[in-house]
């Protein structure tokens, strides 16, 4: 048996805790986005839906998310890219950032160019990134600057192209059955 | 009498019978889960549906253990050379299962990313309509796997695919 | 490790709580073994550089090596270290795509020492389906039936989510009933999908007995299931403008049945795994996550609530109505895989308590909504008006426009935050669909919750993290 009897600081409580309250919800705070938008020459803000979307140039946007990582979006969300193809900038990087003290969203979109795309990496910020900018590497191509491993992630390692980009076809194959039928 | 077949006498035929019945009395799966059927094919050995009742409750996770692929779920381009290792490193006498419209015909995903129809890489037995086929339906298809090893020959002729 | 070892080091250990696990039984007993792993053992040279963030509030230990082991930086394993590491040592595994307990057909290349996991790399996209690509090609009422199949065990989440991103962009109002029976399939669907971690969980670490009993409760989730919308799994049940079809006749009397059933099951599962020896020493510390690491990799869910983050969508963004009802949020304090069986269990309870509350409370009215835009005419006028006709067909070939813009939306799947971010340029088809996968960042987070364990507890580790590979490659 215990030589010593625990004292109830020491044993912790069962996992569950049933008594947990969800943070209170608060309302964009336009302070905090200043802070954060500010500095930034070419970046904009609407609040869309109880989120902030900030659209800013690619040149910004690396100190534009450490801004944000640092007055308090440090939950690292989503990011992904798309394809506006006949648009300029022709593609769009967007982050996701999520503070979940507050809590508050926080959307970032970057333009990239069609012709060079490339934008910093923000995997040295968020070490979740890291995947998600592979992906976008993978299926549309944009090069992450500074990304420590920018590989193809989900399509095997000689596949050509980068399917989500609209001039890339769906790949469909004609559907069998149907040809069949007529030859006969 | 070259180049005709024989039919087996019928001590040759009796003992067909047996190592056929034999076969399908224990035939192992090798899990293939891929994908939303691989739920379906775990749902099918579970406690409501008891594929033990016809000697398959063991999934071997050894292909060299293994008499039966069922393919469940979608191929995609990059499984597709680990899904034929798979099937080469199992040994003869081996069946396939192609579980779902996925497996076997690409399904509703028409794209650069799946192998539509796993019968383009491993030659099918049987395959099993649905998305997902129920457990019934799984059961189904591999009972009439079993017909079908009750009525063929012990020695299973080597297809060729591909070039 | 045996249990005389661990007597021995915990009793010379200074300051630590010298317990007897043989001895001490129930709650209590539980509580002491579980303490007994964060307790210190002498120091160790090798210790990786953490942060120490976050650290406190995950125990209120004061020693900093206890915290170590606890979060599995430094191994407690009997391999003699060398300073200076060799090359040779370090062997190279891999694992899986095809491996019966990844859970589908994830990769990963395991650089050991000995037995201990220096590096993780998870090798993801054996199962990349194009589904976002797909996506493209369909119109928006499709949609639903391509999203459910990305997670599939949570088809309704995906569905929701899908159907909620779009309502956003159309700005249709959902009547209440719609909202209530998305809420009961939703949470209905969070406990088949529990179930089933559950009995994998069991499976993976050695209770087989538990893949048994856990697919035994589910099967009941799903035969309700297939009677509301026909199909045990990837259902296209939840569309955009409302849900496809009405509650069947007699819904209330299944709901009762299973509000009686599944608990006592769930019952049973506690029973057998709570102080079961073996599946304590395979989860107590084990595959541990900081809320540090949870912010820095975006894992949410069940794995983020079990490192202490209090954190619930639907607490936070409620969506569909969810906040009328009453509900808890379970929280763990250690983030390893124990404090995730228990944080997911009690999940389940409290979502069979919503079940419970819709049940009681479920909304007379229409299950979708009355905008003509998005709903097809009811099949009774089509066969007297041919404007009827037409417009159902109208709606089923080519589809409504969606106006321009984006949005984003996410729930709270029984993986963590499922979003769903979308792209329309006002036409009949969506020219992005984005999902942010929970699974994603959970694969991701693997090398964090791995790396210097044994090699012994991949299993139990990845296991816990629960991730599904039709969400992680789409
Ligand atoms: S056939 Fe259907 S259920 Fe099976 S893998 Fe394909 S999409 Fe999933």
């Amino acid at each position: 048996m215990a030589e010593e009897e625990p004292t109830a600081e020491e044993v912790a409580e069962p996992g569950v805790d049933l008594e947990a309250e969800a943070p209170p919800r608060a309302l964009p705070d336009e302070e905090t986005l200043a802070t954060i938008v500010e500095p930034h020459q070419s970046a904009s803000w609407v609040v869309a839906d109880d989120e902030w979307v900030v659209s800013v140039d690619a040149a910004d946007y690396h100190s534009l998310v450490e801004a944000a990582m640092e007055s308090g979006f440090d939950t690292f969300i989503d990011l992904c890219a798309v394809d506006y193809f006949r648009r300029q900038p022709r593609f769009e990087v967007v982050l996701t950032l999520l503070d979940y003290t507050t809590p508050m969203r926080l959307r970032v979109r970057a333009g990239v160019d069609g012709a060079e795309p490339q934008l910093s990496t923000v995997s040295d910020l968020f070490a979740g990134a890291n995947f998600y900018e592979r992906e976008a590497y993978d299926l549309l191509g944009i090069d992450f600057v500074g990304h420590p491993d920018l590989t193809r992630i989900l399509l095997p390692d000689e596949w050509e192209g980068h399917p989500l980009r609209k001039d890339y076809a769906v790949g469909s194959v004609p559907i069998q059955f149907k040809e069949s039928h007529k030859a006969q | 009498m070259a180049g005709e077949v024989q039919p087996p006498g019928i001590l040759l035929g009796t003992l067909e019978k047996g190592i056929n019945w034999a076969r399908t009395r224990s035939m192992w799966g090798a899990t293939f889960g891929l994908a939303c059927c691989a739920i379906e094919m775990m749902g099918t050995g579970a406690a409501h549906n008891d594929l033990g009742r016809f000697g398959m409750e063991v999934f071997r996770a050894s292909p060299r253990q293994a008499d039966l692929m069922i393919v469940a779920g979608r191929v995609s381009q990059k499984m597709a050379p680990v899904l034929r290792q798979v099937y080469d490193q199992m040994s003869e006498p081996k069946w396939v299962i192609s579980m779902g419209a996925c497996a076997s015909s690409g399904g509703m995903f028409n794209n650069y990313a799946l192998v539509q129809g796993v019968d383009q890489i491993v030659p099918v037995d049987i395959y099993v309509p649905g998305c997902p086929p129920g457990p019934q339906s799984l059961m189904h298809g591999i009972l009439t796997l079993h017909e079908k090893i009750m009525d063929g020959e012990i020695r299973r002729p080597v297809i060729q695919i591909g070039n | 490790m045996s249990e005389e070892n661990q007597t021995e080091e915990i009793d010379s250990a200074e300051g630590a709580v010298a317990v007897d696990a043989t001895t001490a039984t129930g709650e209590e007993g539980r509580r002491q073994i579980h303490d007994m792993w964060v307790a210190g053992t002498e120091e160790r040279a090798d210790i990786r550089q953490f942060t120490d963030e976050g650290a406190q509030e995950l125990l209120p230990v004061e020693d900093e090596t206890a915290l170590d082991i606890q979060r599995g930086v430094v191994v407690d394993d009997d391999y003699e270290f060398e300073d200076a590491r060799d090359e040779d040592e370090l062997q190279i595994i891999n694992m899986g795509p095809q491996h019966p307990s990844t859970h589908g057909v994830l990769r990963l290349h395991l650089e050991l020492e000995g037995e201990t996991i220096r590096r993780v790399k998870p090798i993801i996209g054996y199962l990349h389906t194009g589904m976002e690509k797909t996506g493209e090609t369909l119109t928006w009422l499709q949609g639903p039936t391509n999203v459910t199949r990305m997670d599939y065990l949570s088809p309704f989440h995906n569905e929701l989510a899908y159907s909620l991103a779009v309502e956003k962009l159309l700005n249709v109002e959902i009547p209440e009933r719609a909202q209530a029976i998305r809420i009961l399939m939703t949470e209905l669907n969070r406990v088949s999908s529990h179930l089933l971690w559950v009995a994998t969980q069991g499976m993976d670490i050695g209770a087989i007995s538990m893949m048994i009993y856990g697919w035994r409760e589910r099967e009941l989730v799903l035969d309700f299931f297939e009677k509301v919308t026909g199909l045990r799994m990837n259902h296209n049940f939840i569309r955009p403008g409302g849900v496809a079809a009405d509650l069947p006749d007699g819904w209330e009397d299944d709901i009762e049945a299973l509000l009686v059933d599944v608990p006592a099951g769930v019952d049973e599962y506690h029973e057998i795994l709570d102080e079961n020896p073996i599946f304590l020493d395979r989860c107590q510390g084990i595959g541990v996550i900081t809320p540090a690491e949870c912010r820095a990799y975006g894992v949410t869910g069940a794995i983020a609530r079990a490192s202490g983050v209090d954190w619930d969508l639907r607490k936070a963004f409620p969506y569909s109505g969810i906040e009328k009802y009453e509900f808890d949020v379970p929280v763990g304090k250690h983030g390893d895989v124990l404090d995730r069986y228990h944080v997911r269990m009690a999940e389940i309870d409290q979502s069979l308590r919503i079940v419970k509350q819709i049940l009681e409370t479920m909304p007379a009215g229409d299950y979708r909504t009355e905008d003509r835009k998005v709903t097809p005419p009811p099949r009774k006028r089509i066969d007297e008006s041919m404007e009827a006709l037409i417009h159902h067909f109208k709606i089923f070939t080519s589809g409504y426009k969606v106006p321009a813009g984006e949005a984003w939306q996410s729930v709270e799947s029984p993986r963590g935050e499922l979003g769903v971010y979308i792209v329309s340029n006002g036409g009949a088809k969506p020219w992005r669909i984005h999902v942010r996968a929970p699974s994603f960042a959970h694969v991701q987070a693997l090398p964090a919750a791995m790396t210097d364990t044994l090699i012994a507890d991949t299993i139990s580790t990845l296991a816990s993290m629960d991730p599904v590979l039709g969400d992680v490659d789409r």
